[in-house]
């Protein structure tokens, strides 16, 4: 265990290199002038210089990543050229925010998945099976924010049974939560669903079946630990794919997270802040693996004893 | 052996009757079977694949799988209660409780990530109702019942820690620890290396006096049933062929097929007194003349797994597969490779294709392939060819037989697309199939055709050499006779040298020209086929011999 951390701390910071060393080259490749931005449209061209010299902009590209990355080793990930704050103190400030609104999509994501999987695989062939095929289908099938837009229409304006947006009731996280899982949720219930079925065929459930034991029983405690290691290896890498609906989710439902900084940053192509939203980024998806694999073990001896 | 019949019937099973359900409708797979089992006496039921051996278990067991099988008619009752019309949940206290059932597969068996403890005990909770400590005291008592070393520690341990024999034991414990009144075991040791097998059918008829449990023991192998039988029921295609004891059925078969089963059966030390393998094909002149330059010659091979995986820590130390095997085939002529599962000997059939690295020195046809690339190989893998285990798993379902067959003439350039065609149809004749076989798919033959078309493709390129990995093993008796048979007359005509591996101790008899017997990646004894059978000199091989089951209930030397 204590190699494997080791191993991923060494790995991590590899690939925070890499991952900053390209967004950083895409961003200097963009048409877009950060300093004229800044500026604005009125600006004359010594204006738009002098603030060009003042960010360092007009150094050579590979001195401005040295910079960047001294920076970073020092815990300093730059100032924000529109806000004109620290972007370690903004993205701090709305990391919370998106923490609890991704703790929620990933509850509901799973949660339903794994039942609609469970359901599906022990109805297999059934109506009940084709109904949660379909119905996944659609799930995986309907873009964010379309399936942002018919909950809010359905439970916030019709039923008003929830807000419309903001932040800071737990009635407030329902619908953006729902809406980040679902997406997620329709890739699980297949996923379970076929781990399920496969597991539901292998020797030792014929064994429990032969031992006498309730069908709860060899479903709930034979059957899904084993359907659940693939699922979790998933988890880890789904953190990704939830970074870029965060991004959408928190500007349908106003929420105040860094997906909203970001979606700003980029429009003023406040460089800083869309690197330092990446880079956090890229940190969750690499800790989604680590908590993977270390709860992998847990569920499964075999991978213990390596 | 006899049983007197006044011992009082346990299980009667009476004109079952079980229909598959096709897309064709119905489909009979069980025909009017009826049988009985008496307290304390083992029942052999014995056919091969196919014969509904492994349903009639199911059936009673109340497990055929709902969406295929259904029982049609007929009655299957324990100690005069009849099973086949119970509830569910009625039926799952009988599971378990009054008849467990031991499978085929002991490394599947058990849940990956269930210890030992948590399988054994929960069977225990469910029929007997005792909690906590009681559970876990019967659960130590068992497996130290199935003479499992280290009971306490066991229960915390997982399936993937034991072997494959102490995994079958732990099954044993588990079917038993409820003491039903009915063990069914289904091939418990068809799985299982010889010597294992030995130890665990003993252990099986220990237990049955010990537990007072009777035991329906579903095998293919007839030297199993003669081992532990009291009473026989002979299957086929879903019917009972012939039913009796055990001495009768087999001394003096009344039906033709048991006969024909019978004389199937390889029985070891049947080829004494001879030195190779028994000539097959009728026209005995036109042998050809063959070199006595070795075809294939090993020496010191030596393969090592797991070599550094991974950067940063990730090292696994190196493990030793194969070490210092050197042996030579000539021309015409078999080297039998023996040994259990772990020995290397499938190891050592790979390395000498190239498929694996190795060191050492391998010539086969004059050329070393040691240290050749991959393109390098490709004009020596003409000469020596592979023939594998599973005839179901080496065809590509959606490539046509003779699209199969061509498939290494196209690779090596060999033949235009006109001489393909007449080159598939004369192979496929040579291993005794109809040349319309070729522009059919693998899924319309059975197991032996299937075999061979694989031999036909392994002969496609005229390879002095082929390296036979356990190929009739998953074949039934009478059609692995059949392929052993023409594997045998291709070698009379075509002067092919065959390095054949196998666990099977009477299919190398019945091969070979010499042997070796491999352990723990070494040959610990080496020789004639003659010398080797008739006067082992290694401790080793002569355990392996003993173990070997013989098919006549006279003999028996399990129990």
């Amino acid at each position: 265990m204590i190699f494997l951390l080791m191993r991923r701390l060494v790995q991590t910071a590899l690939i925070l290199l890499g991952v900053a060393a390209i967004t950083f080259l895409l961003l200097y490749a963009l048409p877009a002038d950060p300093a004229r931005m800044i500026a604005g449209r009125s600006a004359t061209a010594q204006t738009v210089a002098n603030i060009r010299h003042e960010l360092g902009l007009d150094q050579p590209l590979l001195a401005q990543f040295w910079a960047y990355l001294k920076g970073l080793t020092e815990g300093n990930l730059g100032r924000s050229y529109a806000q004109k704050t620290d972007v370690g103190a903004l993205i701090a400030a709305r990391l919370p925010a998106t923490l609890i609104l991704m703790a929620a999509g990933i509850f509901v994501e799973v949660l339903l998945g794994l039942f609609l999987g469970v359901i599906a695989a022990v109805r297999r062939g059934g109506p009940v099976d084709r109904f949660v095929m379909m119905a996944s289908f659609v799930g995986v099938s309907a873009p964010q924010f379309v399936a942002a837009l018919l909950l809010l229409y359905v439970f916030a304006v019709t039923l008003a049974w929830f807000p419309m947006s903001g932040f800071g009731t737990f009635a407030h996280v329902v619908l953006p939560a729902t809406t980040l899982g679902i997406l997620g949720a329709g890739w699980y219930a297949r996923m379970v669903r076929s781990a399920m079925i496969d597991v539901l065929n292998q020797d030792y459930v014929r064994t429990a079946r032969a031992k006498g034991l309730s069908s709860a029983r060899i479903v709930f405690r034979h059957a899904l630990p084993n359907a659940l290691l693939p699922v979790i290896a998933m988890i880890g890498i789904d953190i990704g794919q939830f970074m870029s609906g965060v991004v959408v989710v928190e500007a349908v439902y106003g929420w105040p997270g860094i997906g909203q900084l970001a979606w700003q940053a980029i429009q003023q192509v406040d460089i800083p802040i869309i690197m330092g939203v990446t880079l956090v980024s890229a940190l969750a998806i690499v800790l989604g693996n680590l908590v993977a694999d270390v709860i992998a073990p847990l569920i499964d001896p075999r991978i213990r004893a390596r | 052996m006899t049983f007197p019949t006044a011992a009082p019937t346990v299980l009667t099973v009476n004109k079952l009757c079980v229909d598959a359900r096709t897309p064709e409708g119905l489909r009979r797979v069980l025909d009017d079977i009826s049988f009985e089992l008496k307290l304390g006496e083992t029942l052999c039921i014995a056919g091969e694949s196919g014969s509904g051996k492994s349903v009639t278990s199911l059936a009673i067991m109340g497990l055929l799988p709902k969406a295929s099988l259904q029982i049609a008619s007929g009655s299957i009752a324990l100690e005069g209660r009849e099973l086949s019309r119970l509830s569910n949940s009625a039926m799952r206290s009988v599971r378990g409780g009054d008849i467990a059932m031991v499978f085929q597969e002991p490394m599947t068996s058990l849940n990956p990530v269930m210890s030992i403890g948590a399988q054994l005990t929960e069977a225990i909770r469910e029929h007997q109702g005792s909690q906590g400590n009681t559970a876990e005291a019967v659960a130590l008592r068992m497996l130290d019942a199935v003479h499992i070393t280290e009971p306490a520690k066991r229960l915390k341990q997982f399936p993937h820690e034991l072997s494959g024999g102490m995994r079958q034991r732990v099954m044993i414990a588990m079917a038993l620890s409820c003491r039903p009144k009915v063990l069914i075991a289904d091939e418990p040791t068809t799985a299982l290396d010889v010597t294992v097998q030995a130890q665990i059918l003993k252990l099986m008829d220990e237990l049955k006096r010990e537990f007072g449990a009777s035991i329906i023991l579903i095998t293919h192998d007839m030297g199993v049933v003669a081992q532990m039988a009291d009473r026989v029921v002979i299957m086929q295609a879903g019917r009972i062929i012939e039913q009796g004891n055990a001495l009768p059925v087999f001394n003096a078969p009344k039906e033709r097929y048991t006969q024909d089963l019978l004389a199937a059966v390889p029985r070891l030390g049947a080829h004494a007194g001879t030195d190779g393998p028994p000539r097959v094909s009728p026209q005995i002149g036109e042998a050809p003349a063959l070199d006595r330059a070795p075809v294939l010659t090993v020496r010191s091979l030596d393969v090592t797994y797991g070599k550094a995986t991974g950067w940063l820590f990730g090292k696994k130390p190196p493990a030793s597969a194969v070490s210092g095997v050197s042996f030579e085939i000539l021309p015409g002529q078999t080297l039998g490779l023996v040994g259990e599962s772990g020995s290397g000997k499938s190891t050592t059939g790979k390395a000498v294709l190239g498929l694996i690295p190795f060191t050492g020195d391998v010539v086969i046809d004059n050329c070393n392939i040691g240290g050749l690339s991959q393109r390098q190989m490709r004009p020596v893998r003409r000469s020596a060819q592979m023939i594998f285990q599973d005839p179901y798993a080496s065809l590509d379902p959606r490539m046509a037989v003779g699209a199969a067959i061509a498939e290494p003439l196209i690779i090596h350039g060999l033949a235009n697309k006109g001489e393909r065609g007449d080159r598939v149809a004369e192979l496929l004749r040579r291993v005794g199939l109809d040349p319309d076989a070729a522009s059919r798919y693998p899924h319309e033959f059975s197991g032996g055709q299937r075999q061979r078309i694989c031999i036909a493709r392994a002969l496609a390129l005229n390879p002095k050499l082929i390296v036979a990995d356990e190929s009739v093993a998953a074949l039934d008796v009478s059609v692995r006779a059949r392929v052993l048979d023409l594997m045998l007359e291709l070698q009379e005509t075509l002067g092919l040298a065959y390095l054949l591996i196998s666990h099977d101790m009477a299919v190398i008899e019945r091969m070979s020209h010499n042997v070796a017997v491999m352990r723990s990646g070494r040959i610990v004894e080496m020789g004639s086929r003659r010398s080797v059978f008739e006067s082992p000199r290694d401790a080793y091989t002569q355990a392996l011999m003993a173990a070997v089951p013989i098919p006549d209930p006279a003999l028996r030397h399990v129990a």
